[in-house]
């Protein structure tokens, strides 16, 4: 029995049951969506074991043998991927599963939830250039109607904005993968880059590069593609905010973005720096922009603008302890990140209002929602020895090895500022006196209140992970496969024979 | 000469979408965009004087064109026309609340 298509097989037929059964059946949305994202975050941890005992897995979808057919690929860094990602969803259907009972519509808020899930598995699973596309095309249509889910007016305009830009940057990917077609005859990722490493460098192939980075920045909102993203993010139920800023920017963003460029189509120098200078803004400009932010959501949204800014950062530098660094920062700010917007979420819950200035000394009221929200702030801005702290200082190291010293300080500085924005969200919410208004609010229910504790113990552990031995299990496989760029044809292709 | 025209079409769309105010002109360069992108993947694909690879049995075909990409853009057609329908609705939704589709008007997000 092989695992690797039903991570996208069970979201897929689970969103088909609901929309076909949800609505007769009481219970079932609930029941089924937490199943199966349960089931898949269980799926994807085995996945990591599986890995590390056979290596490299390819199926073949309809028994075809790539390159022909298509392909699935599970290696390191989709298995690190799927983790991240399963994990997260599954907090979140927990809390979801209360939160939601406000919308009349909980079916087709699951239906829909489950759809993006399933894109989002399948960009991380597929070994097809043509594959990719598709999958990311659910994913995000699923995401536009996610983000108009209140038909609000702010809803409805946030929702148009992000579709525009959406489409246009999926056309500029299918544009370029059309090239890369035609100048390798193949679409098969692995097939792909071996076709290209034969051929040589050639103008063609950074041009459809510079395709992809406008495409896939767009998507994950690096700083001058980031227009959508304060406006999109914010109008989403709180489940669907921290789905899109913990999860859907980096898997249809940074994810492809890295398998693409640097398995694909190899690390080209000109490419790497633009990558630095891109992040470099956006790390700056998203801090920059997030402290004057009165609408808790929005500052949490501008900040994830800044977070992506470390990952690419990162990324540009391509060294193996900056590899580590993108990716373990990636894991961590999407727990964190997704706990925030929980956070936020719980505060709507109770009392309905988003705005900063109207509250304060919720701790009174909320302490549990106060305290993770504590954990979770403390960690984004790397205050050790939470889970941010460790991925922030491997990055703010590989820029000063590889003799980026401005870079690393610029890194440290908007750190601080970090730092500085996230106290003032909890001076103004949690701390000081409580308002008459907020005296009889009550905390948020049980299931709620589970997946934010969970979601916070793993901001507090997650540090662990850079243990010796259990490093080599989680992160270290994503790492090499990452870094071991071209090499990605010979592996899929030793483990089709 | 035929891609130029192309990334004529792909130009224009674009320049739709950047200049003008009105949300269905909007969406209507995001659908000509959308035709260029597909039109330029059929035209990898062509082989002057080529004919549809299709093998009937007492036939030699020496000159196909590339069915691949066709299906490849069938695909795309389709994930477009869903795009299109879930915008057009959002537009008629906004049109709605606010009464009108000029985005100048449209206006309650800072972004």
């Amino acid at each position: 029995m092989n695992i690797i298509p039903l991570f996208v097989v069970i979201p897929l037929g689970s969103a088909f049951l609901i929309s076909l059964l949800g609505k007769r059946i009481k219970g079932l949305p609930d029941s089924l969506a937490n199943l199966g994202t349960l089931l898949m975050a269980g799926l994807s941890i085995y996945s990591i074991f599986l890995i590390k005992e056979v290596g490299v897995q390819v199926y073949k979808v309809g028994g075809w043998t790539p390159p022909i057919g298509i392909s699935m690929v599970l290696d390191g860094l989709s298995s690190f991927m799927l983790v991240t990602v399963n994990l997260t969803a599954f907090l979140i259907t927990l809390f979801s599963i209360s939160y939601m009972k406000k919308y009349t519509a909980k079916w087709k808020f699951y239906t829909l939830f489950m759809l993006m899930l399933g894109g989002m598995n399948g960009v991380i699973i597929t070994g097809d250039m043509f594959n990719l596309f598709v999958f990311l095309e659910i994913a995000a249509i699923a995401s536009y109607a996610l983000v108009a889910f209140g038909i609000e007016h702010e809803e409805l305009e946030a929702s148009f904005k992000y579709m525009v830009m959406g489409g246009v940057a999926s056309l500029f990917i299918l544009l370029g993968i059309a090239l890369l077609y035609s100048l390798t005859s193949t679409l098969n990722m692995a097939d792909m880059g071996r076709v290209l490493t034969a051929q040589g460098p050639s103008k063609l192939v950074l041009f459809v590069s510079v395709l992809f980075l406008v495409g896939f920045g767009l998507k994950a909102a690096i700083m001058p593609f980031h227009a959508w993203l304060p406006d999109a993010h914010p109008s989403a139920p709180a489940p669907i905010s921290a789905m899109l800023s913990g999860l859907l920017i980096k898997v249809l963003g940074i994810y492809a973005l890295m398998r693409i460029f640097f398995n694909v189509l190899g690390a080209q120098p000109a490419i790497l720096d633009i990558l630095l200078v891109l992040g470099t803004i956006s790390m700056v400009a998203g801090a920059l922009l997030a402290i004057g932010q009165e609408d808790i959501k929005r500052m949490l949204a501008y900040s994830s603008i800044s977070q992506i800014g470390y990952i690419v950062l990162a990324m540009g530098i391509w060294t193996p302890l900056a590899i580590l660094g993108a990716l373990f920062h990636l894991f961590n700010h999407a727990i964190f990140k997704s706990l925030l917007f929980l956070n936020s979420g719980a505060i709507e819950y109770s009392t309905g209002t988003r705005d900063l200035r109207e509250m304060g000394g919720l701790n009174a009221r909320m302490p549990l929602t106060g305290t993770t929200s504590l954990i979770g702030s403390m960690s984004i801005s790397g205050i050790p020895p939470l889970s941010g702290f460790w991925s922030k200082l491997i990055i703010i190291f590989a820029a000063i090895q590889s003799g980026h010293f401005v870079l690393a300080l610029i890194a440290i500085l908007v750190s601080v500022i970090t730092l500085a924005y996230y106290l003032k969200l909890q001076r103004y919410a949690f701390f000081g006196n409580l308002q008459d208004k907020w005296k009889h609010i009550l905390e948020v229910p049980f299931t709620m209140k589970l997946s934010m504790v969970i979601l916070a113990l793993i901001c507090i552990m997650a540090g662990a992970l850079l243990l010796p031995g259990v490093r080599e299990i989680f992160l270290k496989p994503a790492q090499d496969a990452l870094y071991a760029g071209k090499d990605y044809a010979a592996t899929v292709f030793e483990s089709i024979r | 000469m035929i891609y130029l025209l192309c990334l004529v079409l792909f130009s224009i769309g674009l320049y739709c979408i950047l200049v003008k105010r009105n949300l269905i002109k909007i969406i209507i360069g995001l659908v000509i965009m959308e035709y260029a992108v597909n039109l330029a993947f059929i035209l990898f694909g062509y082989r002057l004087g080529g004919r549809a690879p299709i093998l009937a049995q007492d036939q030699t075909i020496k000159n196909m064109v590339d069915p691949l990409p066709q299906a490849l853009v069938l695909t795309a057609i389709v994930i477009g026309l869903a795009t299109t329908a879930l915008i057009v609705a959002i537009a008629v939704r906004i049109y709605d609340r606010y009464k009108t589709f000029d985005i100048t008007k449209i206006r309650r997000l800072k972004g």
